[in-house]
């Protein structure tokens, strides 16, 4: 029975008087891969950051794996795993230090096999040994991301994955995560300005503006509703305002 | 995928050595990695070791009440560094996180706060003694005076400092995660207002009466007071060290709670993602 990995409901965070994010619903069923879109500003890190419960929201509930994330994150943080161009790693520390120190902190069985699986898939075996902080920009999303994957998490949080890689490697990037989510029937929850690439991982996208959801379903759906032939010009219809004849938008 | 079953883990009393080792192997790690850093803990203690040495050497020579406790001064700055460096222990090891932007990595993972504030009291113990047992054998040839020669009494003296110490890094520590990067100078900054109340020069009695009791509520103001009744008369005063180790819990149960707190206030404002250089 398929069952639902995030389910947000009324979602709401303020920060003093703004709102970031204004009763925000929506659910991701378990081995999907859902898209976040939206310009900057339109809270798609702030619902991450409050999916991983880094962000107490104001009100709203809010379950992951079936769970409490509100009251009872601690059991579900072991199964879930994140990715973030907001957060680094320590820069002094070589990355296989980094690594065997979440392996540790996720509780990863066999912390030094877990590695090298993982620095073979990635291929970052030659930056094991180096310090994180001499790494490239796209050396350390590599890193980040094998760091993301030590606990072969059902839930991966991925915000930007690969926004600092070439195309040749953000290509590659997205064929191992499309396994992994295949192979572990992972659900993936994937915040992005690249279209190209929702369009090709995602079965549902959710379109923000301004802390709130003005529209999602699949790809391939809201093409055909916008009257578009991508996804990167739906996106620029929904942050221009652009009114598109016989396209609904979800109304909160 | 299974089902969720409730577990011992969801209870707040949930406690794992395993992540707190994981943390402590994290500062290791760093230490391991920079000889610098590793005698830099210990140059500072030696330092002041030897300004002291000497002008304890120059007052044994010129007044008798040095001259009935030699070496008091040696001790004195000794165990100032113990409380010393474990305050800084704490506090440089919560700033290395927030430099290297790793806290959203932490409190994503199964870590809990107070299993990394136990953590940072661990890796402070590690710094302190790396820094002072050398500066403390160095003493031995230089000034033919040995401050383990105050044999029990030494430990728990230094107990009590390091938890003291540790006990303001953490609250300090929550300060700087409450006021951000901005208020860092405070790691190096709180502990030396608590060193003039704390007579590790001199005796309480010294302080005007009014300042007298406020010495008193701290913790090292007992153990100074004990230090030198240890190496002028030879005894331990068990009354200074139930002071100092009741009025310890307490501040350890201060410093954890406002670490606690400015971490709930940080997760309320969203800090955990966004603080770094």
């Amino acid at each position: 029975m398929v069952e639902i990995a995030i389910k947000v409901e009324n979602l709401t965070k303020k920060f003093g008087d703004v709102v970031a994010i204004k009763s925000l619903s929506f659910d991701a069923r378990e081995g999907e891969i859902v898209g976040l879109l939206g310009g900057n500003g339109a809270g798609k890190t702030t619902t991450i950051s409050m999916i991983l419960g880094l962000l107490i929201p104001t009100s709203g509930t809010l379950e992951v794996l079936g769970t409490d994330m509100l009251r009872h994150r601690y059991r579900v943080l072991p199964r879930i795993n994140f990715s973030s161009p907001y957060v680094d790693l320590p820069k002094r520390l070589t990355s296989r230090e980094n690594l065997m120190v979440y392996a540790k902190l996720y509780g990863v069985a066999s912390p030094q096999d877990r590695l090298s699986e993982l620095a073979a898939g990635l291929a970052i075996d030659e930056l094991l040994n180096r310090p994180f902080g001499e790494l490239s920009s796209g050396q350390k999303t590599r890193v980040s991301l094998a760091k993301s994957l030590l606990n072969e998490p059902e839930l991966l949080l991925l915000d930007e994955p690969t926004a600092s890689l070439d195309p040749d490697t953000a290509d590659w990037v997205r064929t191992y995560l499309k396994d992994f989510q295949k192979k572990r029937g992972a659900t993936i929850l994937l915040a992005s300005h690249n279209m190209a690439e929702v369009e090709r991982l995602c079965d549902h996208v959710v379109m923000m503006k301004r802390g709130r959801i003005v529209d999602r379903a699949s790809p391939a759906v809201l093409l055909e509703k916008y009257g578009r032939a991508t996804l990167e010009e739906v996106f620029l219809d929904i942050v221009r305002d652009r009114s598109i004849p016989g396209a609904q938008q979800v109304a909160h | 995928m299974q089902a969720i079953k409730p577990s011992h883990a969801d209870r707040g009393y949930y406690f794992s050595p395993r992540r707190v080792g994981a943390m402590v192997l994290r500062y290791f790690y760093l230490l391991r990695g920079s000889l610098p850093r590793i005698i830099e803990l210990s140059y500072w203690p030696t330092m002041q070791m030897l300004i002291w040495g000497f002008m304890s050497q120059f007052l044994y020579e010129h007044s008798e009440w040095f001259f009935r406790a030699g070496g008091i001064l040696i001790a004195a700055v000794l165990l100032w560094d113990v409380m010393f460096r474990s305050n800084i222990g704490v506090s440089i090891s919560f700033l290395e996180e927030m430099w290297s932007r790793n806290l959203g990595q932490l409190f994503a993972s199964p870590l809990r706060p107070y299993e990394w504030a136990c953590a940072l009291l661990m890796i402070s113990g590690i710094r302190t003694l790396i820094g002072v047992v050398p500066a403390a054998l160095l003493a031995i040839p230089l000034y033919h005076y040995s401050i383990f020669e105050m044999g029990l009494p030494l430990i728990a003296f230094f107990m009590n400092l390091l938890i003291f110490g540790a006990a303001v890094g953490l609250a300090v520590s929550g300060l700087v995660l409450r006021c951000g990067l901005g208020a860092e100078s405070l790691a190096w900054a709180v502990i030396f207002a608590v060193a003039p109340l704390s007579g590790i020069y001199y005796p309480i009695s010294t302080l005007p009466d009014w300042l007298q009791p406020i010495a008193y509520s701290l913790p090292s103001a007992h153990v100074f007071e004990g230090m030198r009744a240890a190496a002028r008369d030879g005894v331990f005063l068990f009354d200074r060290f139930v002071w100092s180790v009741s009025l310890n819990m307490g501040y350890l149960a201060l410093g954890m709670a406002a670490f606690l707190w400015a971490f709930r206030v940080a997760r309320h404002r969203g800090q955990l993602l966004q603080m770094g250089e």
